[in-house]
């Protein structure tokens, strides 16, 4: 199984990357890791005329501290946010996402900016910077510009960078020591994507929660925020009941389509037990 | 559609090919280059069988174009034995039973080879995290934990200077 014809063209840097772009309108697609396109290419469910690899470009690649951000290439791979003493230290939850992507020959190759600027539902990354409140760095014909994680996506494949526009790096507000942290991810086995999976960030003040982030992969045409799950949260001391309150209004924003993992009623029960299980550990965590 | 010449420097030899922008590694290698230790197997980046090493770590060489490979090192499954013998993951494999019908065996070996230089002394858990994109669907992985093993207690004992297991 091999790829329909395609002019391939290694871009130098991000200002060649938007040039190749440019020229080549829609017929043009950026190539990433290749994890997620290059298959579609083999199943024609993509046939960009010219790929445009990014791999060249050195400065999309690696972690750095920006102030109070984390700032995040977007050709950073998953193998080395697992690496990272920045990420452990600043944005523990993105390794413990990153460790149930894929596995080491895909996380290898497959990049974060890969896996989030994809648009596909089933990806881990989106719903973890919706928590963050990441916001994508984007390049275009008109400069720089950046656009929060939480509004990005707006369907399957669909999100709000443009076609002539190049997304460098992520922007992730460190975060706060003491925030507990969790995403548990339900799946049929190694390197699938989720039944369902929760992404919980919490933080305490006196017992209460001061504030809390509630995400939600693979259950609807994007990744899904949970507010009224959230709000559900703050302010309280945490029991049993207020987590199933919060576990029942996340599983109420659920949509997700009937696959091979399941029916809709099936994945919105997993999505249900996810949400309990991260808000759980992540209250652990936040205790200490 | 252009070809792109590359050279590819493949278990110590440079072999300098035309390729299609379209082609994938795997294909270049065992097609024009005739080393077919590398397996096709699942052709979606699942099963594991085409690993190979590219500039020090493992990669599905079905899910690659061999243009972006261009200049790279690649190593291969015929590269691991050497005039001294089998390489210690090849004779954990062989000691331990790991394989029966030996498709996977090639990406085994591959990613086994990597990984025992990532983490030269794991656990039985951090091996079998670290081979999880290798698929095998004879053998039910005990004895491929095995032959990993196997092969780290060697390659320790050969590090250390010592005697062969």
């Amino acid at each position: 199984m091999i790829p329909g014809n395609f002019e391939y063209h290694a871009a130098r840097g991000v200002d060649e990357a938007l040039q190749l772009l440019a020229r080549f309108g829609d017929e043009g697609k950026l190539l990433a890791g290749g994890h997620s396109l290059l298959p579609m290419m083999k199943l024609r469910f993509a046939e960009p005329a010219h790929l445009i690899d990014l791999n060249p470009i050195e400065e999309l690649r690696g972690v750095r501290e920006d102030g109070d951000d984390l700032l995040i290439g977007t050709m950073t791979t998953e193998t080395a946010l697992q690496q990272s003493d920045l990420v452990q230290r600043h944005c523990p939850v993105l390794q413990e996402v990153v460790a149930l992507i894929a596995d080491p020959q895909v996380r290898n190759r497959g990049t974060i900016g890969g896996d989030a600027l994809h648009g596909d539902p089933g990806n881990d990354h989106p719903a973890v910077l919706m928590a963050l409140d990441a916001r994508f760095v984007i390049r275009g014909p008109n400069g720089e510009r950046e656009s929060p994680a939480n509004g990005f996506y707006l369907g399957p494949y669909l999100t709000q960078l443009g076609d002539n526009e190049l997304a460098t790096a992520i922007r992730i507000p460190k975060c706060p020591p003491g925030q507990g942290y969790a995403y548990c991810k339900m799946k049929r086995k190694t390197g699938d994507y989720a039944t369902a999976a929760a992404c919980v960030l919490l933080t305490l003040a006196d017992g209460k929660v001061q504030s809390a982030r509630i995400t939600l992969t693979n259950v609807g045409p994007t990744a899904l925020r949970a507010e009224d799950a959230e709000e559900l949260l703050v302010g309280q001391a945490l029991d049993d009941g207020l987590i199933e309150q919060a576990a029942q209004a996340a599983m109420s924003v659920c949509e997700p389509a009937e696959d091979l993992r399941g029916s809709p009623a099936y994945k919105t029960h997993i999505a249900g037990e996810m949400t309990r299980r991260a808000i759980r550990l992540a209250l652990q965590r936040a205790r200490g | 559609m252009a070809k792109h010449a590359i050279t590819l420097h493949i278990n110590g030899q440079a072999h300098d090919v035309a390729v299609d922008s379209r082609e994938l590694l795997i294909h270049t290698l065992r097609e024009k280059l005739r080393l077919t230790g590398a397996h096709i197997g699942c052709e979606t980046s699942h099963c594991g069988a085409c690993t190979v090493d590219i500039d020090g770590v493992s990669v599905k060489s079905c899910t690659i174009l061999a243009v972006q490979c261009d200049g790279a090192e690649v190593q291969t499954v015929e590269g691991l034995a050497t005039p001294e013998g089998l390489h210690a993951v090849q004779e954990g494999f062989m000691q331990e039973h790991g394989l029966q019908c030996g498709f996977c065996t090639p990406g085994m070996l591959m990613r086994a080879y990597r990984f025992l230089q990532e983490n030269p002394n794991p656990t039985e858990e951090e091996i079998r995290y670290g081979m999880a994109g290798n698929l095998c669907r004879c053998t039910g992985y005990n004895n491929i934990v095995k032959a990993v093993q196997y092969a780290a207690r060697k390659l320790q004992e050969q590090a250390k200077g010592g005697q062969p297991a």
